[in-house]
């Protein structure tokens, strides 16, 4: 809301520095967003009165002229200008001028001296909606009531300061030039000075011109219809356009102009029919009929459906209720008869209409905020006022009232106590009525009587803020809670923090990346086309489509991530997010499953597969899971992810039975796609079911009392016998003494048979009962080479 | 004889430690005179030609004079021990302005690293750390929070829809009414999470963000309880000399709202181009619980008041670390990630 200061002047005497205002009204709750002073940026530029204009000696399309600006001597002036003469009063801009395109500075033009420019409307950031008589083409020739040497911002009326404010959407009545008076005359304890308006009016019967229906009347509470004949259309005065402009509404004519003033000042939009455009003289307040359209003001064919209401005549909606008007319904130069209307429709209504219709206007924004019925008996009057004022036609004295607002006046009981008790506070009791008082409440009785235009007042919490923000909300003192209360971590939130921490000790860096991603993602990882995580929460109106879907799994933006710092030309990266995925349940009025991740992405440095196995290995260690298994994914993995992966370099963690995390080496077309010319790794580890496993209770072992026995063997066997199922066999054939197997070396090549591999581990042995003798260890190692030869491996 | 022979052996011995050696030529020195071939021992060898009434005397002095040269053998010892160690360490004086050994260690993001204060910090007021779903029921996000449809207030948050009844949270308040639903007062939380709003990418704006929600409900609850709590959390997060400032303003789901400003550190309240001339930045929005939202949750509003507020992440990280820039956040370049 734009308020002129000019205009608030009328209504409440405030004499506070511009700055001063704008600061206690914030602070009170009338937010202010800032301030323009108008033509500020406008300096030293003046009225003129044209002595004499000769031709230039050396140019044919230029004039010289002798100019009085108020002083002594007249100045000369070149100008190409050719609608100016003599004795023509112009805005002229001085040496050392600014205007809003620039300096002006004294100097030769093509040889003559010029102190100055005359001004057109376009320089001084005007336009023919400002001066609806000046020449948009040539200087600004002033028809204003002024004489040489006036400052130009007070001959032209540009010395007014406009006020932006935000008002919330609780306060429709401020968004008013009479709802902002009022509460500053609250905060600055000055006298609200309004006036209920009056016209005089000619006499005449209203009903020959009119008949008004409500066939809606739940959602048209009330509906004033006006008639004024005799219209005589013309531009209106320049007190009534700076006002318009200053709040940032385009002057157009008297009549079309008294409606947008009448809104501005009362907050109640208005509309004005021309009589001979309504069939019948009928106005109808009803539900558009299937199939309706009507063409609105812009020009744009609407189409209508039953849930909206309209204005109509006999046969046809003429305006959309509350939102805009249709076509011809709108004030032309040979309108004759006009019915001006101030009517009340429901909110919730007003706003569906307009937001189907893709269009809110200054008229939805207000009644969709919901107003006061009560509000449209004095804004037509100030109408019928102003047409009076204006001379722009005769109201017919009488007008049609249909009247079915049942909403009865609010009522709040006076607690003091309460509200103190509520607000930390100790407000006097006659303070707290002060406050009411002055932002026109009754107090009465024990009872607070809410003046009918704030309509958001229903409880004691509504009054505490009332008093609240006159008392000062900063004038309330601060206090500790108090009371004992019990807080801590839940499991998930301790479990997300070690993995934090874990995963920053491990060297990786912790990302943040947006859930929603483009369902072409899934296309990038290669995920198969009948994937169940293709099925993803939609975004019935994204941003876009990179935006578009919900993810279903985080591997994507950790690609996305890596491609990224790959083409920043960092050379190497560890990264890792916790986060969600988004799992639909197929009905998309359910709320989907949202597990959370753990995501672990790296390149460079010429890690490997076995760093990010390290790294998920370390991690699970960490979290005091140190019995996890790892091993080639078979025909039941679990991620479908498994398909990014290089298929001989990617393993699945499981913890009891339970698949919990996938690692491996990027597939080379999935790097391919994302851009990365290096192997790039990744790990995903399933937060939520990992929670659902118990990892051991940490116990303590006593701290070993006997020498232990080392023992290194090494095996040959085929290539494709995994380590860890050696590793197993071999844990087993030892037995209760085996306390440490360390592998130490896989070698192919030279001196071992092609398609067979060595391997080398080294065996320690314990005993808790006694020393180990070396028949005991040898023993252990015969059963080794026993259970091994099942496999055709062999001890070397 | 035999005395004048002992005698000869320790001028000797004190001789020849007077010379500079090596802990081996020591210890040849040691065997030498000591040993059990040693000279000592072979004069001492000699005990019994003497007459018995002097063999004390002479296994006296021979004593002496063994414990002495001993003596003077363990000190030369320590002596040449000290040296070698000094040599040692001086041999291993190392630039100790050479580049230390490096582990990777990793960070949290900054967003992040916030979060865990204000977690902390509310920790320790007693507050638990509660959840929500991001994808939610446009009933907690809006209606439940006295929003019904087509309210005007939910212009200010544009919304992310996935059906009419579900989309993606646009505040953390959501949670407030899945706890109240579930817990009785007395109720301390805090809630934390992304929410979403339909907002294009700039310096300033992101479709989705984080917030930290606290919602505090239980008998006798004030307004003053509300400022108190909010200006603990500045002073922890900003240091003692935070300063803060509320305004009125309008939040569908608390009665009487504010919004919170925080004192410009760049100027100390004066006003600069930080905060555009005000001496205050927005922080963000509190109040007191509406009475109808308690209702809602079957809270009885006559016998519990509450207080509420949120607060953006981002925001408090980028002023923190002084980001100028939200899109930084999110685009997790290694050399932004790892400032931090």
């Amino acid at each position: 809301m734009d308020l002129s200061m000019k205009w608030l002047h009328d209504y409440v005497d405030v004499d506070e520095p511009i700055k001063n205002f704008c600061y206690d009204m914030t602070m009170t709750g009338s937010k202010v967003e800032g301030y323009e002073e108008e033509g500020s940026k406008i300096t030293n530029t003046v009225v003129g009165k044209i002595l004499s204009k000769g031709k230039h000696e050396n140019a044919d399309a230029l004039f010289v002229c002798s100019v009085d600006i108020g002083n002594d001597e007249p100045v000369q002036i070149v100008t190409n200008a050719k609608n100016v003469k003599e004795g023509d009063l112009v805005p002229v801009a001085l040496d050392g001028a600014s205007l809003p395109e620039g300096k002006i500075k004294k100097g030769k033009i093509r040889g003559v001296e010029s102190y100055g420019m005359f001004c057109g409307l376009d320089t001084l950031g005007l336009t023919t909606h400002d001066f609806p008589y000046a020449d948009p083409e040539g200087v600004f020739v002033l028809e204003e009531d002024c004489k040489p040497g006036d400052d130009i911002h007070t001959a032209i009326g540009l010395d007014d300061t406009t006020v932006e404010f935000e008002i919330t959407s609780n306060r429709a009545d401020c968004l008013s030039v009479l709802g902002l008076a009022r509460e500053a005359a609250a905060t600055f304890n000055k006298p609200f000075n309004y006036k209920y308006p009056e016209y005089k009016g000619v006499e005449d019967d209203i009903n020959k011109y009119l008949d008004v229906k409500v066939e809606n009347q739940e959602l048209c509470h009330r509906y004033i219809g006006g008639v004024v004949k005799n219209i005589r259309i013309a531009p209106s005065p320049r007190w009534l356009r700076e006002r318009l402009r200053a709040s940032g509404v385009r002057p157009i004519n008297n009549l079309v102009d008294i409606t947008n003033y009448v809104m501005l000042e009362y907050g109640q939009p208005m509309h004005a029919f021309d009589i001979k455009y309504l069939e019948g003289g009928k106005i109808r307040v009803r539900n558009a009929v299937s199939g309706e359209s009507i063409t609105t003001l812009d020009g744009v064919v609407r189409e209508l459906s039953p849930e909206m209401l309209v204005i109509a005549d006999e046969k046809k909606p003429v305006a959309v209720a509350g939102v805009m008007g249709g076509e011809y319904s709108g004030i032309m130069d040979d309108t004759e008869t006009v019915v001006f209307e101030s009517a009340c429709f429901d909110g919730a209504s007003v706003r569906r209409t307009a937001k189907k219709l893709g269009m809110r206007t200054e008229s939805s924004a207000r009644f969709e905020k919901g107003l006061d019925a009560h509000g449209c008996m004095p804004a037509i009057l100030r109408a019928f006022e102003l047409c009076e004022l204006l001379d722009c036609g005769d109201p017919i004295r009488g007008l049609i009232d249909c009247d079915y607002n049942t909403k009865p006046q609010s009522t709040v009981p006076f607690d003091p106590d309460w509200t103190n008790k509520f607000l930390g506070t100790n407000i006097p009791a006659e303070d707290m009525i002060k406050y009411l008082e002055k932002l026109e409440f009754e107090v009465k009785d024990g009872i607070i009587y809410a003046p009918s235009f704030r309509i958001d007042i229903e409880s004691k919490a509504d009054i505490a803020e009332e008093i609240a923000r006159f008392y000062g909300y900063n004038n309330i003192e601060g206090t500790i809670l108090t009371g004992v209360a019990d807080a801590q971590r839940t499991p998930k939130q301790k479990l997300v923090i070690n993995v934090e921490n874990a995963c920053t000790a491990l060297g990786f860096n912790q990302i943040n990346t947006f859930a929603f991603i483009s369902p072409k993602y899934y296309d990038k990882i290669m995920l198969p086309e009948k994937s169940k995580l293709r099925n993803c929460v939609v975004i019935t109106n994204p941003l876009g489509e990179d935006t578009s879907v919900m993810r279903t799994t985080i591997m994507p933006s950790m690609c996305e991530t890596l491609a990224r710092n790959y083409n920043y030309r960092n050379p190497k990266a560890k990264l890792f997010e916790v986060g969600n995925e988004y799992i639909p349940t197929g009905n998309i009025d359910e709320l989907p499953s949202e597990p959370l991740r753990l995501a672990l992405g790296m390149y460079g440095d010429n890690c490997d597969f076995y760093d990010i196995k390290g790294a998920v290995e370390d991690l699970m260690s960490s979290l005091g899971y140190d019995n996890c298994e790892y091993a080639a994914p078979d025909a039941d993995c679990i991620f479908d992810e498994v398909t990014a992966f290089h298929p001989g370099r990617v393993a699945v963690m499981t913890y009891e039975g339970k698949q919990l995390a996938i690692l491996g080496e990027l597939h080379p077309a999935v790097l391919q796609n994302y851009g990365i010319d290096t192997r790039a790794y990744f790990a995903k580890v399933n937060i939520t079911e990992l929670l659902e496993t118990v990892a051991p209770e940490k116990t303590y072992k006593p701290l070993p009392k006997y020498p232990a026995i080392s023992r290194d063997i090494a095996l040959v066997c085929d290539d494709e016998i995994p380590v860890a199922t050696l590793e197993k066999m071999i844990s087993e054939a030892v037995g209760l003494n085996l306390e440490k197997i360390t592998l130490f070396d896989v070698y192919k090549g030279k001196q071992i048979v092609s398609g067979k591999k060595s391997v080398a581990f080294s065996i320690v042995m314990r005993s808790h009962d006694g020393t180990l003798t070396d028949e005991q260890a040898d023993a252990a190692l015969k059963r080794v080479r026993k259970a091994l030869a099942t496999i055709g491996a062999e001890i070397r | 004889m035999i005395n004048q022979d002992l005698q000869d052996i320790e001028r000797r011995a004190k001789e020849e430690l007077e010379k500079d050696q090596s802990a081996a030529e020591l210890e040849n020195l040691r065997v030498r005179f000591l040993g059990k071939k040693g000279e000592l021992t072979a004069i001492l060898k000699q005990m019994s030609t003497l007459p018995p009434e002097e063999r004390p005397v002479v296994g006296q002095l021979a004593n002496r004079i063994r414990a002495n040269i001993e003596q003077a053998i363990s000190a030369r010892g320590a002596e040449i021990l000290a040296i070698s160690a000094a040599k040692k360490l001086h041999d291993e004086k190392l630039d100790v302005t050479l580049p230390g050994h490096h582990h990777d260690i990793g960070n949290l993001h900054p967003i992040n690293s916030v979060l865990h204060e204000v977690e902390e910090i509310f920790l320790g007021m007693g507050f638990s750390i509660a959840e929500g779903p991001e994808v939610e029921y446009d009933y907690y996000n809006f209606e439940a929070l006295n929003l019904p449809p087509d309210h005007p207030a939910r212009d200010t948050q544009d919304t992310f829809y996935i059906s009419d009844k579900v989309l993606l949270r646009t505040q953390t308040s959501a949670i407030q009414i899945r706890v109240m639903e579930n817990h009785k007062p007395p109720i301390r939380v805090i809630a934390s999470g992304r929410v979403y709003r339909s907002d294009a990418v700039d310096a300033t704006h992101s479709p989705i963000f984080n917030q930290v929600e606290a919602l505090v409900v239980d008998k006798g609850i004030t307004m003053g309880d509300l400022i108190g709590t909010l200006e603990l959390l500045m002073k922890r997060l900003y240091g003692e000399d935070a300063k803060i400032r509320l305004r009125p303003h309008h939040f569908p789901f608390t009665e009487p709202s504010a919004e919170v400003d925080i004192q410009c550190f760049n100027c100390g309240g004066k006003g600069c181009s930080m905060c555009k001339g005000e001496g205050y930045v927005e922080l963000l929005g509190a109040g007191m619980v509406h009475p109808k939202v308690l209702e809602t949750c079957g809270i009885d509003s006559t016998v519990y008041s509450g207080f509420a507020f949120g607060l953006g992440l981002e925001r408090i990280a980028m002023r923190k670390y002084g980001i100028n820039d939200m899109r930084l956040l999110y685009e997790n370049d290694l050399r932004f990630l790892e400032q931090f």
